[in-house]
């Protein structure tokens, strides 16, 4: 404590009233403050802490530890903090620190992509990736059991969540060119995509996922058919060239097209996941149901060059079935090769129908009833035909129809698949006959023929000699004469033209005789008649005429 | 005893801490107000120590989220960049431009932290008492040093302002101040109100109690 000082020349402080101090300084507000909002920021930080994932990928492009984010719709929701290869350095193993209100998108099946800039022929996509580099999307999943570990998708997911529509199932024989993304058109408008194609577990075939989206889902009823759009359908069939292209697009990537047939009504709309066939084309697609399908065997002698499978079978221009198998067979013992044409028939499309009641009648339902059918139709001359139906392709069909002059032959029912006979075709038939002429004219014994020829030529060429020699005479010695004796009757036709003229003695003569020989000819018709009427005045003499007084 | 003259409180005497007036207190305890400039007059300031240590407190617990907080934040479309203050300064490093690195460095992290170790220092002497001439000097020369610094300290803030204000290209480029840039200015504003809290006279104090 200062002592007292007695140093009066100093200026003395002035008084200030009494005030209470405290022994703790308020100053201590401040840290307590600091302290408070630090903590305050630091507990709001670890709050807010989301969950870290991983994230495994096969290859990371663009993705940096630290700045790449994970963005679900366009929002922000993570960001990566490292970026590993895994321990058999066969895949990359990117650690990601979730936004905590992003936690509910982390489930088991929630699926990550690097999205990237994509040009593809359906379009360009993730654009804005150019500029801000790559980012890791995310598509929340439908589980509810949650997970910190993931496997990231090498191509963006079709579907995402949100988008309403429908997923149907396509099964076909071939993928044809139906990749990804593929758009699905219903009247040529895009509707759908195609979202997932795999081969079925066997081999056997391609099962191809579309989706449809809402409201156009609603049109997908379980009569839909779907049928394939890929490029130009250029088909060669015994109806022609056809060519049929769905739209630019689909002509450059496919496509998928669906519609239902106009002879079914209404149908209800398919489930979800239902599954379709996946047709060719438009064609067979919209065609009728076949029903049931009775197989038959028609054995051909002749050629069946442009037969192909699923070509028509024809009864009078209807198509009733499809030709299944084209084949050869031998037959060792009358040495002899055949044809075997297996084809199906669909008595749905040949029925009998009452004409009393005007009423389809059903078709035959057992085995017995179809051969004793079959075995009628055969013995009124039912018949199989190979056709052309198209000169310039050569296209074939088989066509059925009763021939009532046909041969009889021998049915036997007991052959399965049951046997058509066939008859040869009319082409065929042609063929024949055009063979059988140019048979005839190989006999001909040409070089005979030719001799002869040569003999009448040089005769002919003898005779043309004479023939110009005497022309040659004609020529020096008669056209002189011929035109003396032309100057000679010019001359006397002079005269007589000046005899003849109007005027003339000789044409008043004449005229005058003429007019003689006219009354003569008069009376030779009265006299003419009379005899024809009195024949006996010839010998009797004219009878006195009777006086009528 | 070396350069240690006798102080006005030895003399009974104060200073007025304004206009620098020496006049004699009304009473010991409560010495009164300076007759010339009307200033409050202290032999010591009170709670010098006390109110020192507690913005000390303050600014060490300011400078964990000022380093550990970003201070800027930079937004190019669909990418946003958050830096913290090291993280500025290791990317200069790493860019290649180390005189830099080493500016921000300095002045950004090594300064605050030097401020607040030398605070530190003078008050845990002061209270220990600890005596030596050539010492006094070095920490009033350590003092002066703390307080010259401290105008030059907002430096950073200075230039996070204006780089905020200035890059706002806004489709293309956008920076924001991040939550760090206000605990980093906390900190240099805390420590400088502690370098004036802090009675320097306080270091000859310890030094004739010493002695006393």
């Amino acid at each position: 404590m200062p002592e007292s000082t007695d140093r009066d020349d100093l200026p003395q402080a002035t008084v200030v009233p009494r005030h209470h101090r405290t022994r703790v300084s308020v100053v201590w507000l401040i840290p307590i403050l600091a302290a408070a909002v630090a903590l305050g920021i630091a507990i709001q930080r670890i709050l807010t802490e989301g969950p870290t994932i991983v994230i495994t990928f096969t290859s990371v492009a663009g993705i940096e530890a630290g700045k790449t984010l994970i963005r679900y719709k366009d929002v922000d929701v993570g960001q990566v903090t490292a970026v590993r290869l895994s321990d058999d350095f066969t895949k990359v193993a990117v650690t990601a620190k979730m936004a905590k209100s992003a936690a509910g998108l982390l489930v088991e099946d929630a699926k990550f992509w690097i999205v990237e800039p994509r040009i593809t022929l359906s379009g360009i996509s993730g654009l804005s990736t150019l500029l801000s580099g790559n980012y890791i999307g995310v598509e929340a999943g439908a589980s509810t059991r949650s997970a910190r570990e993931f496997v990231g998708l090498d191509e963006p997911p079709a579907v995402l969540r949100g988008e309403v529509g429908r997923e149907f199932v396509l099964r076909a024989a071939t993928l044809g060119s139906h990749n990804i993304g593929v758009p699905v058109y219903f009247r040529r408008l895009p509707v759908g995509r195609v979202v997932g194609r795999e081969l079925d577990a066997d081999g056997s075939g391609v099962t191809i996922r579309v989706f449809v989206s809402a409201p156009y889902d609603k049109f997908v009823t379980t009569a839909t058919r779907f049928w394939d759009v890929s490029g130009i359908d250029v088909s060669v069939s015994a109806s022609g060239l056809d060519v049929q292209t769905e739209s630019l697009v689909s002509l450059l990537i496919g496509g998928i097209a669906f519609e239902s047939p106009p002879f079914i009504a209404a149908a209800p709309a398919a489930e979800a996941k239902a599954v379709f066939t996946l047709f060719g084309s438009r064609a067979t697609a919209m065609r009728p149901p076949d029903g049931t399908v009775e197989h038959y065997v028609l054995l051909f002698k002749q050629s069946v060059r442009g037969l192909a499978v699923g070509a028509p079978v024809e009864f009078r221009g209807v198509r009733v079935g499809e030709v299944m198998r084209v084949g050869v067979e031998f037959d060792p013992k009358v040495f002899n090769f055949v044809q075997p044409v297996e084809i199906a028939l669909y008595p749905d499309l040949l029925r009998a129908r009452s004409f009393d009641a005007n009423r389809l009648l059903p078709p035959p339902m057992t085995v017995e009833e179809r051969v004793k059918r079959a075995q009628l139709f055969v013995d009124r001359g039912f018949r199989g035909q190979l056709r052309t139906g198209n000169l310039i392709f050569g296209e074939k069909y088989i066509g059925v129809d009763f021939f009532p002059g046909a041969p009889k032959v021998k049915f036997d029912t007991a052959k399965q698949p049951l046997e058509i006979p066939t008859v040869p075709s009319t082409l065929d038939e042609l063929e024949t006959t055009v063979a059988s002429i140019l048979k005839k004219l190989d006999r001909v014994q040409y070089e005979e023929v030719a001799a002869d020829l040569r003999k009448t030529m040089a005769t002919l060429d003898q005779t043309l000699r004479d023939a110009s020699a005497l022309v040659t005479r004609l020529d020096t010695e008669s056209v002189p004469e011929l035109n003396r004796a032309l100057e000679e009757g010019r001359r006397a036709l002079k005269s007589a033209d000046g005899s003849l003229a109007p005027d003339s003695s000789t044409v008043t003569d004449l005229r005058e005789a003429l007019r003689e020989i006219t009354r003569a000819a008069a009376s030779i018709r009265a006299l003419a008649d009379y005899l024809e009427r009195q024949p006996q005045s010839l010998i009797r003499g004219k009878p006195a005429e009777e006086d009528p007084k | 005893m070396t350069a240690a003259a006798t102080t006005a409180m030895q003399a009974g005497l104060l200073s007025c801490e304004t206009c620098e007036l020496l006049s004699r207190p009304v009473h010991p305890e409560r010495p009164g107000r300076c007759p010339r400039c009307g200033e409050a007059l202290w032999f010591r300031l009170p709670h010098s120590i006390q109110a020192t240590w507690a913005l000390v407190i303050a600014a060490t617990i300011c400078y964990i989220p000022a380093n550990i907080l970003p201070v800027l934040t930079t937004n190019t479309p669909g990418s946003s960049d958050s830096d913290t203050i090291m993280g500025g300064a290791v990317y200069l490093y790493t860019s290649g431009s180390w005189p830099l690195a080493l500016i921000v460095l300095v002045a950004s992290v090594m300064v605050p932290l030097g401020k607040l170790v030398a605070l530190a220092h003078l008050l845990v002497t002061v209270q220990r008492g600890v005596r030596g001439g050539h010492r006094d000097r070095d920490r009033t020369r350590l003092y002066r040093m703390v307080r010259f610094i401290g105008r030059w300290s907002m430096l950073d803030v200075f230039v996070d302002t204006f780089t905020v204000a200035l890059v706002q290209l806004s489709p293309l480029m956008s920076v924001e101040p991040g939550p760090g840039v206000v605990f980093f200015a906390a900190v240099v504003v805390l420590t400088m109100i502690a370098a004036e809290t802090f009675d320097p006279r306080l270091i000859w104090d310890s030094e004739e109690r010493g002695h006393a």
